[in-house]
């Protein structure tokens, strides 16, 4: 019950600290990188639910990003819909579409499945560039209006860093209580031993096709969000690399960790903005710390972090006992 | 209870079992003894849905049940418990007797997302079921551990508890007593008593004699693929065939 | 020109793309029957050997054939170096972190050749001129009789060597089974070593042999790696005709598809081919179903 008590604690602190930033940082080009940061953050939590808990690998989760962009900004730009009702349908049809293809695709593990969802996020792509008709094809889609709440319109920086911080800690919440629940502990149990859980009475196929459904959508909803906080979309922001930089993103702060997503995708959104000298070079970044963390901290930063500052304080330590 | 007919499974060209049938009857302790290879772990597996058998039927209470996968035997009161104890290593001890609660709960995704009140309710429910799973095995001062820290042999008994827990009406236990000092071995004969006492029909795969012959009301001997013998452990000890078919072996 | 003609034409074109496809799905194959890793790097060392070729022409100022051994030897290098910094080091092998580990690598080298190579497109100078040979209505370029040449003579040094070499069979028995094989005395460390040499040196003959057509680029290495994946698949990752199959049919199908159907969607032929494969045989086209492939 203590623990329950700390996580709500956790919880809190992090609304506080969302609430208070803008205190600190009122430059709308810094508003703008944590708005970003709260994408980011949705997408890696919805994909940390699928990669770290279910323990099944995407590489196609920029697709379900774009398809929720796109179709957010194709009812709004060409259809003039409500963007509320488009966020909303955007969402509904990526976690419909993942539920009907998760059935075949999770039926395929570890190398099968990455180069499976690998092929999925490239279909997807491909349409992005190809459909111009609807999409605009490679020069991209523009005119997407703001969210609005009655007359009151998400158009500045601080306005969409309140609107996309919202939505980034509801998904936080939710994300907490699943993992904490019956559903959770089912996810983590076929993580652990998948045969197990099944004997147990966990329909293991069923429960990772919902939650592959589950991330996809969203994926789709943090989409939509930046459809309509960029006013505008274009296929580059949806291909391969977004995808490996999702995984980059939920590996670096841990697999299995809620906060860990939160750290990794601050980190990666944050990163290549202080390389900006180095740019296009930050992908090299990427590479080296997917190498060297898999190798070395496999739990990711919010779990190896702690474990290498103890080792390096008793490293310390020991020097200093033995220098007296 | 569990009836078997002419069960037959080949593995490419390897017979593993050929044309095996028994019953079990309700409440009974029934083990499966035989020598390595005999194909006991393979039974399993087929009665547990984790293999397809070439030929023949399994029957719970009269239904067909060779077909199913695992997931929907547990909810037919089928359960099992593993040679190498298959535990959720990351969790705790309580969580994993919780996840044996799983098909006692039915919240889904949506309302665990939102805590329902009546998901909260459920949750509650099976902490404290699970608790109560815990104290029947002996094991609730463990609760809060992590499974994958406890010793082997209380790790074999937390996998009784979970399995218990999916309130089953018979479970299959493949060898028990692996892996367990012989303190541990007595208390998993009583705790597989008092799993029999709570209305639990117990099959179990066993190597040690002194154990089966201790506990169990009928005991069916395998042999290369083959049913060579079925009977009290007094017929069982005093049949020629299985006298011949152990000493030929060692 | 008649609709047969432009068959015709599609199906040189198709086939020697399909060659191409059919040299890096055998490396994929070469390497995942000997460590059960797909490694996801393949494609950049199809990518090195096109961009090393350039490297020793236009700085090194080889003449071609040394050229294209240079790159082979480098890229194998690269290839070798990778397993032994990255694969063989790691603790806990999980398919995970395997495939993490390999997408790292890709991203790496990759990233590496952006940077000291740019991000331009390059051409390379074919290999014996760009006369087209009219061959009854269609019409075939000498790099292409080349690709099908160096492909078929790979190909079967390939066979040759797990066929008949003691180490050729080494590798055979460890793709088999690999304790078993380390219980005989085998070095199984040194066959998987062994293994990515030989299908980066593949990757690489393909990179260098397609480069003339299709011109190359610190980039290429994605799409050519895939769709090699792709073919692996199709022949069911055995490594041997069922993959060269799988290469010649994935070309044909695209080449055709890009002519009649749309070649905007091209690219994407192979990924629907490659998903259907997946959910319908994953044993691959070729291959009788035996246990299935979890």
């Amino acid at each position: 019950m203590l623990s329950a008590y700390r996580e709500i604690v956790k919880f809190l602190l992090l609304v506080a600290i969302v609430l208070l930033l803008p205190l600190l940082i009122q430059e709308g080009y810094l508003l703008n990188v944590m708005v970003f940061v709260g994408i980011h953050s949705i997408l890696a939590l919805a994909l940390n639910l699928l990669l770290g808990y279910a323990g099944q690998i995407s590489l196609g989760h920029a697709g379900f990003f774009g398809l929720g962009a796109y179709i957010s900004g194709i009812l709004t730009a060409t259809y003039s819909i409500n963007p509320w009702a488009a966020m909303l349908a955007a969402a509904t049809l990526v976690t419909l579409l993942a539920f009907i293809v998760g059935f075949p695709i999770l039926k395929l593990k570890g190398h099968y499945l990455a180069m499976a969802t690998l092929g999925l996020g490239i279909i997807i792509y491909i349409i992005f560039n190809e459909a111009v008709d609807h999409t605009g094809g490679p020069s991209g889609l523009s005119g997407i209006p703001n969210l609005s709440l009655g007359g009151f319109s998400f158009d500045s920086d601080l306005r969409n860093y309140y609107l996309i911080w919202t939505f980034t800690l509801v998904a936080i919440g939710l994300s907490l209580n699943l993992v904490n629940s019956r559903i959770g502990r089912a996810l983590r149990a076929i993580h652990d031993s998948e045969v197990a859980a099944r004997v147990m009475g966990v329909n293991a196929r069923l429960l990772k096709v919902q939650i592959f459904a589950l991330s996809a959508g969203l994926s789709a909803v943090a989409g939509s969000l930046y459809a309509h906080t960029m006013t505008f979309v274009a296929p580059a922001s949806f291909g391969f690399n977004f995808s490996v930089e999702l995984v980059t993103m939920v590996i670096i702060g841990g697999l299995a960790s809620i906060y860990g997503s939160l750290l990794g995708a601050a980190l990666l959104t944050v990163l290549p903005e202080m390389l900006r000298a180095f740019q296009d070079y930050d992908i090299i970044v990427y590479g080296l710390l997917l190498i060297v963390i898999t190798m070395f901290m496999p739990g990711g930063l919010v779990k190896g972090l702690p474990g290498v500052l103890t080792a390096l304080r008793r490293k310390a330590a020991k020097e200093e006992s033995g220098d007296a | 209870m569990l009836e078997v007919r002419s069960l037959t499974q080949r593995f490419g060209g390897i017979t593993a079992l050929e044309d095996i049938s028994f019953a079990v009857a309700k409440g009974d302790i029934t083990g499966i003894i035989g020598p390595n290879g005999a194909g006991k772990t393979t039974l399993f597996n087929i009665v547990t849905g984790l293999y397809t058998q070439t030929a023949g039927a399994v029957l719970l209470n009269g239904k067909d049940i060779s077909n199913l996968p695992p997931e929907r035997l547990a909810p037919l009161g089928l359960v099992r418990t593993f040679q190498n104890i298959e535990l959720f290593g990351t969790m705790t001890v309580l969580e994993n007797v919780m996840l044996g609660l799983h098909t006692r709960s039915s919240s889904g995704i949506l309302a665990c997302m939102a805590k329902m009140p009546w998901h909260l309710r459920e949750e509650r429910l099976i902490r404290k079921q699970a608790y109560e799973w815990l104290d029947f095995c002996g094991i609730s001062t463990l609760a809060e551990q992590k499974a994958s820290n406890l010793p082997f042999g209380r790790g074999r008994f937390l996998e009784i508890a979970r399995a218990m827990a999916v309130n089953p009406s018979i479970m299959l236990m493949d060898e028990p007593a692996a892996g367990l000092n012989n303190r541990e071995t007595g208390e998993l004969a009583a705790l597989i008593r008092k799993i029999r006492a709570a209305g639990v029909t117990v099959v179990l795969v066993e190597h040690d004699m002194e154990l089966v012959m201790d506990i169990c009301d009928r005991i069916i001997v395998l042999n290369l693929g083959r049913k060579l013998a079925e009977g009290t452990p007094r017929e069982i000890q005093e049949n020629p065939a299985v006298i011949s078919a152990y000493l030929g072996e060692g | 020109m008649e609709l047969a003609d432009q068959i015709a034409q599609y199906l040189v074109s198709g086939l020697s793309t399909g060659a191409i496809y059919a040299l890096i799905g055998i490396g994929f194959a070469i390497i995942y029957n000997s460590t059960d890793i797909i490694n996801f790097a393949q494609g950049e060392l199809v990518m090195l050997g096109g961009m090393f070729t350039l490297f020793s022409l236009n700085v090194l100022h080889l003449p071609l054939p040394l050229a294209i051994l240079f790159a082979v030897a480098a890229a194998t290098a690269v290839g070798v170096l990778f397993e032994r910094l990255t694969i063989r080091p790691l603790k806990s092998p999980t398919p995970l972190a395997l495939i993490i580990i390999t997408i790292g690598g890709s991203i790496l080298i990759r990233g590496i050749t952006m940077m000291i190579g740019g991000k331009d497109t390059h051409a390379i100078p074919a290999f014996s001129g760009s006369e087209p040979i009219l061959i009854g209505t269609a019409t075939i370029l000498p790099q292409h009789l080349w690709i099908f040449a160096l492909t078929a003579l790979a190909i079967t040094a390939n066979k040759l060597f797990f066929e008949y070499t003691i180490t050729g069979k080494a590798m055979r028995a460890c793709a088999v089974n690999r304790r078993a094989a380390g219980l005989v005395g085998i070095d199984v460390k040194r066959m998987v070593l062994f293994s990515f040499a030989i299908s980066s040196a593949l990757g690489s003959l393909a990179g260098i042999i397609v480069a003339p057509l299709t011109m190359t680029s610190y980039d290429v290495g994605i799409m050519l790696g895939l769709k090699g994946f792709c073919a692996a698949i199709i022949g069911g990752l055995s490594g041997g005709i069922g993959t060269v199959l799988g290469g010649l049919l994935l070309g044909v199908l695209e080449s055709l598809g890009a002519g009649l159907i749309s070649s905007g969607y091209k690219d994407a032929i192979a990924f629907i081919i490659l998903l259907l494969i997946l959910f319908i045989r994953p044993q691959g086209l070729f291959t009788k179903a035996q246990t299935e492939r979890v």
